[in-house]
């Protein structure tokens, strides 16, 4: 605040210190190890440097098809997070008008957050299997035979594992456009309608670029989350497996250092998100510094 | 949060449009409002067909009947009777689900705690002793992105270092200060609590630093003019003034502490009860409307809980 650094401060930064070691250390310990030499075991000391294990990975990992997972996990992140970042937006532009029920709708949102995900995972399982009993008994009742013979179940990834999914992380991207709009100078908008742009223009050409850089900040937790959901999609998948999933089976039944390999890239995909979007972010921010305001300065 | 914003604004228009003919004034509430429910109406789509249909179906299986092969739609009360089977004539005797919910609530009020305490003081030290704001969103950052990391994987990564053979174990070993390796570090109390607080600070520090950021600084200027100590203004400014961050970061971990079973499954080696996981069983074996009863009382704790929470702090506000 003021003046020289008083005790508190370094006691502060040791504390700080100690948590951020806290929180790598151990992820730094399994990418270290995943590169364990081909004789080398789960725990320390290190046999040798190699890529024997990244190798191994490669070719599978028994029975579990992992890069059929891999495959899975990553589309499947891909449709949660544009989804999130439209359906977001949508809301977003909508809750900063009047509309009635916004009051319930923002509650929901919330308790979504907040309900245990076992929970909504167990609901939304439970939904799909009386929708598939319902659908074969329908498929009785009315003699269509083709239905009742081919129909296994409503459930899979781009149903039931997508909204459970969207369940998570709709309530983060909706947050987050609230914490944008309430920072949003309206006056910017009024000077686009002034200068005649339609509604549309204000959107595209004024709003949108100055809520850019926070829009990829919520595709960024909607790829993320969903990359590593387990809680909401365990119940609720279907037959096929995301990778977080497999992960979890894999735990006690691989007893090599494989399964830091897979650590190690799985966080490798997080990490080249996470990556790719701040510099996202950072390039947005230069452009609007840029083209931000040429006032004083003549005509651009 | 937008509910001061969002909540005065409907009953607004209403007011308006009330002197105008009851059809007229209907007609052009909708014109004007449809634009905004178009908007709203993907999302809200997901969240009634994903979130408050499956939680009423939840409800309703739970007073279902069941078998070995399928869920049979009459009204029972059998799968709530089942779950506190023997818990209210053998007491002081525990039933099963007593002590589950026991040994959650435990882990959730310590997991708690700890979290409280290291969040609150990492957020302190971020929004009131880092001076640049450059260094202060690179160290937020640096405590944000592991959320952004695969919990499994955050979980596992404790294992090379707490295992019989861990690091921590041979370490001391090593250096003499025990003999033999210590038992308790891994798939123990100790090593769910330790990796539940690993994973969840952060929903600590984010809700706490916000609020913390939102404080006028010029109130820490009076205090140390009044001639408060660093503890006094601690505790008797920044503390109130931090409590919506808190109530909502204690809001979120206990719910996801209240509802985990992955973290306790992997880190208690398959060995410690928890209610999220007894469901996950109950799941897989099939036995629907248990799991759906189960849940629902979940869910009644939980919201007990956040209850009990929101109205401490009200209460605290009226004083």
């Amino acid at each position: 605040m003021r003046g020289s650094r008083g005790a508190a401060f370094y006691w502060l930064a040791l504390l700080f210190g100690l948590f951020v070691v806290f929180l790598y250390g151990p992820m730094i310990t399994i990418i270290l190890l995943s590169f364990q030499g081909p004789d080398g075991g789960l725990t320390f000391p290190m046999n040798g440097v190699s890529l024997h294990w990244f190798a191994k990975l490669w070719e599978g990992l028994g029975v579990v098809d992992i890069w059929a997972a891999f495959r899975r996990s990553l589309r499947l992140g891909l449709v949660v997070m544009m989804l999130t970042v439209v359906l977001s937006l949508l809301a977003g532009l909508a809750f900063r008008k009047r509309f009635r029920g916004a009051n319930a709708l923002f509650y929901v949102v919330v308790a979504s957050l907040i309900v245990p995900s076992i929970v909504v995972s167990l609901g939304i399982a439970l939904e799909f299997r009386l929708v598939d009993d319902a659908v074969k008994a329908a498929a009785e009742t009315f003699g269509w035979t083709s239905v009742s013979e081919g129909y296994g179940t409503a459930m899979g990834l781009y149903t039931s594992g997508l909204g459970a999914q969207l369940t998570w992380t709709l309530p983060f991207g909706l947050l987050i456009m609230f914490a944008i709009f309430n920072r949003f100078d309206r006056r910017y908008e009024e000077a686009a309608r002034d200068l005649g742009a339609t509604a549309w223009q204000s959107f595209a050409h004024v709003v949108l670029p100055i809520i850019g850089p926070s829009v990829i900040g919520i595709g960024l937790f909607g790829f993320t989350l969903s990359w590593d959901e387990v809680a909401r999609s365990s119940q609720a998948i279907g037959d096929l497996n995301t990778l977080p999933l497999e992960l979890r089976g894999l735990t006690t039944t691989v007893t090599n250092p494989q399964i830091y390999a897979l650590g190690t890239v799985t966080t490798g995909v997080s990490f080249t998100v996470i990556f790719v979007a701040l510099l996202l972010i950072q390039a947005l921010r230069r452009r609007q510094a840029r083209h931000g305001s040429d006032a004083g300065k003549g005509m651009a | 949060m937008p509910q001061t914003e969002t909540a005065s604004l409907p009953q607004a228009s209403e007011l308006l449009t009330a002197a105008a003919p009851a059809a007229d004034a209907r007609a052009r509430l909708l014109t004007r409002q449809a634009p905004a429910w178009l908007q709203v109406a993907p999302l809200t789509a997901v969240f009634v067909v994903f979130f408050l249909v499956p939680l009423a179906l939840t409800v309703m299986v739970s007073f279902w009947d069941y078998n070995e092969y399928e869920i049979l739609p009459a009204f029972t009360v059998r799968s709530y009777v089942e779950t506190f089977e023997g818990c209210f004539d053998r007491l002081p005797d525990l039933c099963v689900t007593l002590k589950t919910y026991l040994s959650t609530i435990k882990f959730c009020a310590i997991v708690w705690l700890v979290t409280l305490v290291i969040g609150f003081f990492v957020a302190y030290f971020l929004s009131f002793h880092v001076r640049s704001a450059t260094t202060q969103i690179t160290l937020f950052l640096v405590c944000t992105i592991p959320f952004w990391t695969s919990n499994i994987i955050r979980t596992i990564s404790w294992i090379p270092l707490l295992g019989r053979n861990g690091l921590f174990n041979s370490t001391l070993v090593k250096l003499g200060v025990i003999h033999e390796p210590i038992e308790w570090l891994i798939f123990s109390d100790f090593s769910v609590i330790m990796s539940l607080v690993h994973l969840y600070t952060l929903f600590m520090i984010v809700p706490i630093f916000n609020s913390m950021m939102r404080i006028d600084r010029s109130l820490l200027e009076a205090a140390y003019d009044a001639g408060a100590s660093g503890w006094q203004t601690l505790w008797n400014v920044v503390i109130p003034l931090s409590k919506p961050g808190i109530v909502i970061g204690s809001i979120f971990v206990i719910t996801i502490v209240m509802g985990d079973f992955v973290t306790v499954g992997v880190m208690g080696g398959q060995q410690i009860a928890s209610v999220g996981k007894v469901i996950n069983t109950q799941m897989t074996a099939l036995q629907f409307p248990p799991a759906a009863a189960n849940s629902v009382i979940l869910l009644i704790a939980v919201l007990f809980i956040i209850w009990a929470l929101t109205r401490l702090v009200d209460i605290r506000k009226e004083l």
